[in-house]
């Protein structure tokens, strides 16, 4: 499907500041074309991020959007879905950003289930500030604060989000850009909250130190390491070892957080009438 | 029995009732003592008002959620003291640069660090300046009764909403749970103020325009959800909301955004005289310390004291006008009387320069000030 | 006219309610000027409790209780804490239920009244009406506000069903002051 450009990018502060070859222009893509494809009303949907690379996405977007302090966007995010739930509200969030950071609102939205769309832009890295170990850095990777190799063990941020009572999570990366899309849909449809883990490469501060230069070596690392859900199950713990699951991880029905909200304030105010 | 139109109310209580009024539709906050009533009253009475309360995972979340409601179109609020005010610094810059209308309540208590939670002070008044990086300006208030703590935070409001500031409400712990008789104003005796709207189609809108507005330097703000499409960030940034690196655009930005509360002084300065007029010596208190520094002024005047008090109602910006004045008058002393060691004591002397000693009484363990120990200061002073 | 009362003893005992109870019947029956402030903390979960009130026909200044001229104390360490606070001549509410007698050195300057309060509440069907009881007493005794007023205060307050114990334990306290 062709997507007009202009109805959605601020196609006058292009170029964006992105390094050649880095994964978060395929990622902002998946989401605008999921965007066009859901026919979102642009004028009712907000874009909200922290500090990073990732963070820099919604200043090309042209939507209302809001680029906030670093690691609290789900934070303010809940207060833009709170005071106005006809909005669609969507994070870009980066590893640190989400992790790191704002770990702790993070897991909170989760199980609070409000409806907000958290897309992770996950490079495993501190790109903006030249290349750090992030908690998504895989363990024995190099980094400018990692020099001997990553030593802690990183978060499987689905599994975190599914821990803390998330309803829906989902993974894929920018090799699968289709799959993104689709998933990218599927977590905006949805009514709750919603994650989608979107590993995208960064070859400049990730693939030069660990032995991926190049961006396809990044999206072929990629490509080598993902297991679709379906065969995931299958996998015994030997087997999953240095790979992941892509697709739907969890979906399930649960109560919103602005309906329940919605419902309280109808029988208050009825109560009152009374 | 028949009622009269008083009612018994809580410092913290009386807050929540003049938000309300004022038009807070959005409360996020954290449990911290001694402000926790705020959040109560809040929980239960917003959404009866149809507005929205939440209880966020920390006090940095809070800040962060009042911004995000303030900018979809709600008057917003959160509460706090110490502990959390300083974890809400960071988002509190961001509201100033962002400009994003909001109130951010902070019941002193006896710091730093946790401190003594249960016990009254006025230690904050600096951070409230200066808590948050960068230059910039802030408004705070300081009342000093429970319906001041009314009128007040709707005072709060209607300048958050015309300068689109955050505005902090500094009570000390001893007015925040004082219950006192009150007769609250009437809701047609209430001046509420609203936030200017771009009148102007989206593509024209510069949600940070130099020069529109009906106050100078501050320009209208549109809500997300009304079609304006507007950007805002921390970073530095032109007319247009988009960061920047123009020196010379983010000078004249950074001005602007300093000027829009330094140059209203005269507006945003109120003071409370009392017996100012032939005063030799004067009391220059706030919040619950001025309660003490009042009935110091009448005990003073029934020995033949001529004392008088100047009460800062705005904390910040700095009533230097009103101080002015007293030092016209050539009083033999200004003593200020603090719950902190003396915060506002430089800024005062600034104003008196040489010419006006200038007596520091500070107590700093949760103690109010007794009107005893202003007294005897003033018996010394004259 | 300036009367400053304090009511102490341990968190549960609804001291702190007695004393808002108080400062209700001020605010919204009289013309008077009223404060009420209390102890905060972990002592107010247990452990000491206090309530403070201060009712006047001029503005209240400084809000604080000091040397109150009405202390009622319902435990021996609310009794010990306190009871040297209250000015010459003032009164003093003892609930002998938990309290020993006023010491000879304070009785001399104080004008007591010793009740037992808590077995009294207990004797009408449930100890936590004590603190009505007591308000009752002090109402009676310093006339600081009108029984009707007072009694209009509590029913404003107190949990529904509780209002008939409430009315009991309040007149029950009115009729000790009277015979004392």
């Amino acid at each position: 499907m062709a997507l007009p450009i202009d109805k959605y990018l601020r196609v006058a502060k292009m170029p964006h500041i992105w390094c050649p070859g880095c994964g978060h222009g395929i990622v902002t893509q998946a989401i605008v074309r999921a965007i066009h494809e859901l026919e979102l009303d642009t004028e009712k949907t907000v874009v909200v991020s922290g500090i990073g690379c990732s963070a820099r996405a919604p200043g090309y977007l042209h939507f209302d959007t809001l680029h906030t302090t670093h690691g609290r966007a789900i934070a303010f995010a809940t207060g833009i879905k709170m005071a106005k739930p006809e909005l669609n509200v969507i994070v870009i969030t980066g590893d640190g950003d989400a992790a790191a950071i704002g770990g702790n609102h993070l897991i909170h939205a989760a199980r609070r289930n409000l409806d907000l769309t958290v897309i992770c832009f996950n490079n495993n890295i501190y790109g903006m500030t030249s290349g750090q170990y992030s908690p998504l850095t895989p363990q024995g990777s190099y980094a400018t604060t990692s020099p001997y190799g990553m030593l802690e063990k990183p978060f499987d941020l689905c599994n975190l989000v599914i821990g803390a009572g998330g309803t829906f999570a989902a993974r894929s990366t920018t090799y699968h850009a289709r799959q993104l899309t689709n998933l990218i849909k599927e977590a905006i449809a949805y009514k709750g909250f919603a994650f989608v883990d979107a590993l995208s490469q960064c070859p400049t501060y990730f693939g030069r130190r660990n032995k991926l230069r190049t961006p396809l070596e990044m999206m072929n690392w990629f490509k080598d390491r993902s297991v679709p859900v379906s065969s995931w199950e299958k996998l015994s713990p030997e087997e999953r070892e240095g790979k992941f699951a892509i697709g739907v991880l969890t979906k399930a029905q649960a109560t919103e957080l602005t309906e329940v909200y919605k419902q309280l304030i109808e029988q208050l105010q009825q109560r009152g009438g009374e | 029995m028949a009622k009269n139109q008083a009612r018994l109310l809580q410092g913290n209580e009386a807050v929540v009732e003049g938000a309300i009024a004022a038009g807070l539709r959005f409360f996020a906050g954290y449990p911290i003592t001694p402000s926790t009533e705020i959040a109560e009253h809040c929980a239960a009475k917003l959404p009866v008002a149809g507005g929205k309360f939440i209880q966020m995972e920390d006090e940095i979340a809070s800040m962060a959620a009042i911004c995000g409601a303030s900018l979809a179109g709600l008057k917003s609020m959160t509460a706090t003291s110490g502990p959390g005010f300083s974890l809400k610094q960071e988002n509190l810059g961001f509201a100033v640069k962002g400009e994003i209308p909001c109130v951010v309540v902070n019941v002193q208590r006896v710091g730093p660090s946790t401190g003594m939670p249960t016990s009254t002070a006025q230690g904050d008044v600096m951070q409230a300046r200066w808590g948050s990086h960068g230059d910039h300006e802030i408004v705070a208030l300081c009342p000093a009764s429970v319906k001041e703590a009314f009128t007040l935070t709707v005072e709060a409001f209607n300048i958050a909403e015309e300068y689109r500031t955050p505005v902090v409400l500094l009570l000390d712990e001893t007015i925040g749970h004082l219950r006192e008789k009150v007769i609250l104003p009437s809701k047609e005796e209430l001046v509420v103020k609203d936030r200017e709207k771009p009148n102007v189609p989206p593509e024209q809108y510069k949600p940070f325009a130099m020069d529109q507005g009906r106050i100078p330097g501050v320009p209208p703000l549109a809500a997300y959800g009304e079609g304006f499409k507007f950007h805002v960030t921390g970073l530095t940034h032109g007319e247009d909301g988009f960061p920047t690196g123009n020196p010379a655009i983010a000078e004249k930005q950074l001005r602007r955004l300093n000027e829009k509360i330094s140059s209203n002084k005269k507006a945003l300065c109120k003071v409370e005289k009392f017996f100012l007029e032939d005063a030799e010596v004067v009391i220059f208190a706030y919040g619950a310390t001025a309660r003490s520094a009042r009935k110091a002024v009448r005990d003073a005047r029934a020995v033949g004291i001529k004392a008088g008090m100047l009460r800062p109602i705005t904390i910040w910006p700095f009533v230097e006008d009103a101080l002015l004045e007293v030092k016209a008058g050539r009083p033999k002393a200004v003593i200020v009387p603090e719950m902190n060691l003396g915060q506002l004591v430089l800024p005062v002397k600034s104003v008196m320069g040489d010419s006006v000693p200038v007596i520091p009484i500070n107590k700093l363990a949760g103690q109010l000030i007794t009107p005893e120990e202003i007294l005897s200061a003033m018996k010394e002073a004259v | 006219m300036r009367m400053e009362l304090r009511l102490a003893g341990e968190g549960g005992q609804g001291l702190i309610t007695a004393g808002i109870i108080l400062a209700e019947a001020g605010a919204k029956y009289t013309d008077l000027n009223v404060v009420q402030t209390q102890s905060y903390g972990p002592e107010s979960r247990g452990g000491a409790s206090r309530a403070d009130v201060i009712i006047s026909s001029d503005e209240i200044d400084y809000p604080q209780v000091k040397n109150p001229d009405v202390l009622v104390v319902m435990a021996q360490e609310a009794s010990d804490k306190y009871l040297q606070s209250v000015k010459n001549g003032g009164t003093v509410i003892v609930d002998t239920t938990y309290v020993k007698p006023v010491p000879e050195a304070e009785s001399q300057r104080l004008k007591v009244i010793e009740f037992p309060i808590s077995a009294k509440a207990r004797e009408l069907g449930r100890e936590i009406a004590a603190n009505i009881v007591a308000l009752g007493l002090l109402v009676e005794t310093t006339g600081i506000v009108p029984k009707d007023a007072a009694v209009a205060a509590v029913l404003d307050r107190v949990p529904k069903g509780t209002e008939e114990l409430n009315k009991q334990a309040f007149a029950a306290g009115v009729e000790a002051a009277k015979a004392l």
